[in-house]
C-alpha cells in the first residue's frame, strides 16, 4: 500500500487517543493499591506519551519534509521503551523484596523506610 | 479505509486500557495490556512507523509483559483489592483529576494546533529500520550508548535487590 492511495489519518485523532489512554493510566495509578496494577497503569501512561511523540513525528514529517524531524520523534519513542524496560526490571525487583518483607504488594502497607 | 482501521485500533486500545486498569485480577490486567500494546502497534503501523510497530510487539509484549507475568506468578498474587476500594473521596478525586488531565491535553492540543487538516504523506520509508538505525548510530550515538549503560545498571540493580541473604 503506497501512501498515495490511502486517506491519511488526522494526527489530532492520534493525540486524542493519547489523551484518553493517559487519563485511564492516571485513574489506575490513583485508584489501585496493588503495586503491580499501579505499574501496569504507569506502562499505559508511558505508551500514551509514545503515541503523542508518534503523532507529532507523523505531523512534522509531511510539512517540513526534513527526515530528521520525523526520525527524532521515533528515536525518542525507542529510548522511552528502553527506559520503560529498565524501570520494569528495577521496580519488579523492588516489589519482590516488598513481598518478601510484608507478604503483600499492597502499596498502603509499604510504610517503613528500612528493614 | 485506513481511517476505519485506525478507529478500530483506537476503540480496541481504549477498551482494553480500561480492562487493564479496572479488574482486580492481575492476570486479566496483564493480558489486556498485551492486547492494548498490539493495537498500539497497529496505530504505529498506520502512521508509517514499521520499525516501532515491530519493537512495540517484540520488546513490550514479548519482554516487559512477560516480566510482569513472571513476577505475578512467582509471588502468587491473587486479587488484592477491588477497584476503588478503600476511600470514597480518593476514588472521586482520582477520577476528577484524571478526567481533568485528559481534557487539559485535548484542550491544549486544540489550542496550540488549530489546523485540523490531515497530513501529507511524509518522506517515503521514514519508519523502516534503515534510517532509524543510521540515525541511532550517527546522530544519536551518545544517547544510544548511554541507554545501554542504563539497561546494564538496572539489571545489576535488579539482581542485587532480588538476591536473598544478608546484605
Amino acid at each position: 500500500m503506497t501512501p498515495a492511495d490511502m486517506v491519511p489519518v488526522p494526527y489530532t485523532w492520534v493525540l486524542a487517543l493519547s489523551a484518553f489512554l493517559f487519563a485511564i493510566g492516571v485513574v489506575g495509578v490513583l485508584l489501585r493499591r496493588n503495586g503491580i496494577a499501579i505499574f501496569l497503569s504507569l506502562e499505559i501512561m508511558l505508551n500514551s506519551a509514545n503515541l503523542a511523540f508518534a503523532a507529532f513525528a507523523y505531523r512534522f514529517a509531511g510539512r517540513h519534509a526534513t527526515v530528521a524531524a520525523a526520525l527524532d520523534g521515533q528515536i525518542f519513542i525507542f529510548f522511552v521503551i528502553a527506559v520503560a524496560a529498565a524501570e520494569a526490571a528495577v521496580g519488579l525487583a523492588l516489589f519482590i523484596v516488598l513481598h518478601r518483607l510484608k507478604d503483600s504488594i499492597d502499596v498502603d502497607r509499604a510504610n517503613i523506610l528500612r528493614w | 479505509m485506513v481511517t476505519y482501521v485506525f478507529l478500530a485500533a483506537a476503540a480496541v486500545a481504549v477498551i482494553f486500557a480500561i480492562l487493564a486498569v479496572v479488574p482486580r485480577n492481575p492476570m486479566t490486567n496483564v493480558f489486556s495490556l498485551v492486547v492494548l500494546f498490539f493495537s498500539m502497534a497497529a496505530v504505529f503501523a498506520i502512521l508509517g512507523m514499521d520499525f516501532l510497530a515491530a519493537i512495540q510487539v517484540i520488546v513490550y509484549s514479548g519482554a516487559i509483559l512477560v516480566l510482569f507475568l513472571f513476577v505475578i506468578m512467582l509471588l502468587n498474587i491473587r486479587e488484592v483489592e477491588p477497584f476503588g476500594s478503600g476511600r470514597r473521596w480518593q476514588a472521586v478525586i482520582g477520577t476528577l483529576v484524571a478526567g481533568g488531565i485528559g481534557a487539559l491535553i485535548l484542550v491544549i492540543a486544540g489550542l496550540l494546533l488549530p489546523e485540523q487538516g490531515s497530513v501529507l504523506p511524509g518522506v517515503a520509508d521514514i519508519g523502516t529500520a534503515a534510517p532509524i538505525g543510521k540515525a541511532l548510530l550517527s546522530t544519536h550515538l551518545f544517547a544510544f550508548e548511554f541507554i545501554t549503560l542504563l539497561l546494564v545498571a538496572s539489571i545489576v540493580g535488579a539482581v542485587y535487590l532480588g538476591k536473598r541473604g544478608d546484605r
